[in-house]
């Protein structure tokens, strides 16, 4: 018997993403929880500067597009001016681990009530592709045209690891992929695990995704993701670092 | 019908066809209003399981339940 899944309402428009983008699955997902914990009117969610910019005209919440890098900084402003709204902030690993990596940390060194959802494309995507904090080793981009080089820029960073080993006080830290239909799944319920926590009032809650980039990458749609299946998912392993406690 | 193509919003990724478990999914010859040849659904094959719900990025596919 089939289960009936329709599109939520609050997502009326069309978003402009490229074609295959993982964006469009993180959007799609956040706007099914808020719908399933009845949050339309009483979340905010809080874009950084990136591709994802491009979702705001299509997601019918209260929603507000940042500074580049300070979406923890100005959601704490929301939260602690509002503390019942669900307060979400959605940002790229450009804008959250490298532009903004002092409001990132800041906001889960003081267990800020909020939920960052970084995706994680390993790359400046709006930008057209640059090198960025997690871009993988020997990966080329446009300003490392023969590949990352280790030796003299350091290793990708791991976010969500260094959040969930250095402030164990926080509420949930989780990594979900957008490029199975499992992860997917797996994904929807890390998101929802983040939002409760959020609403019972436990603290920091963070979520990276692996998400795809076939235009940056240069491959189709579906290269793209058995990229992030083998490659990327070999160095970001998925999961949860830090589950929530039981109040 | 299992599943309703909003087919206006199809960019011809192809990642619902590679993903769906009775490969129901082909593209369409007609060209939607962005360029794209949109995703077509065989209903004889679709066992309406969702997968293409799931997996699509750009909100295509809707599930009916029947």
């Amino acid at each position: 018997m089939a289960v009936a899944k329709k599109i939520p309402s609050i997502l009326s428009k069309q978003i402009s993403f490229c074609p295959g983008c993982g964006h469009g699955v993180v959007v799609r997902l956040i706007a099914e929880c808020i719908e399933e914990m009845k949050q339309e009117k009483n979340s905010i969610i809080n874009v950084g500067v990136g591709c994802y910019s491009l979702m705001t005209p299509s997601v019918e919440i209260d929603r507000f597009d940042s500074l580049h890098g300070r979406g923890a900084a100005i959601s704490t402003g929301f939260k602690r001016a509002n503390p019942d709204t669900l307060v979400i902030s959605y940002q790229g690993d450009g804008d959250a681990y490298s532009i903004g990596i002092g409001e990132s940390v800041s906001a889960a060194y003081r267990n800020e009530n909020i939920t960052v959802i970084t995706v994680n494309n390993t790359n400046y995507g709006m930008t057209g592709g640059q090198m960025s904090a997690t871009t993988m080793p020997g990966q080329k981009t446009t300003t490392s045209p023969l590949g990352r080089n280790c030796q003299t820029t350091g290793m990708p960073m791991k976010f969500p690891e260094m959040i969930a080993s250095s402030f164990p006080e926080v509420a949930y830290v989780a990594r979900g992929s957008v490029t199975k239909p499992a992860y997917v799944n797996k994904l929807k319920g890390y998101i929802k695990n983040a939002f409760e926590a959020q609403m019972n009032g436990e603290g920091y809650s963070l979520i990276e995704v692996l998400s795809p980039c076939p235009t940056n990458w240069g491959m189709s749609p579906v290269e793209s993701h058995e990229r992030v299946n083998g490659e990327i998912e070999a160095y970001y392993p998925l999961g949860e670092f830090k589950l929530r406690e039981e109040k | 019908m299992k599943v309703i193509v909003n087919d206006e919003r199809c960019k011809q990724c192809g990642i619902c066809a590679v993903n769906c478990p009775k490969k129901a999914i082909s593209f369409s010859d007609v060209i939607n209003m962005k360029g794209y040849q949109p995703a077509v659904v065989d209903d004889a094959l679709c066992i309406g399981c969702g997968i293409c719900y799931t997996m699509c990025p750009d909100w295509v596919f809707e599930i009916t339940g029947e």
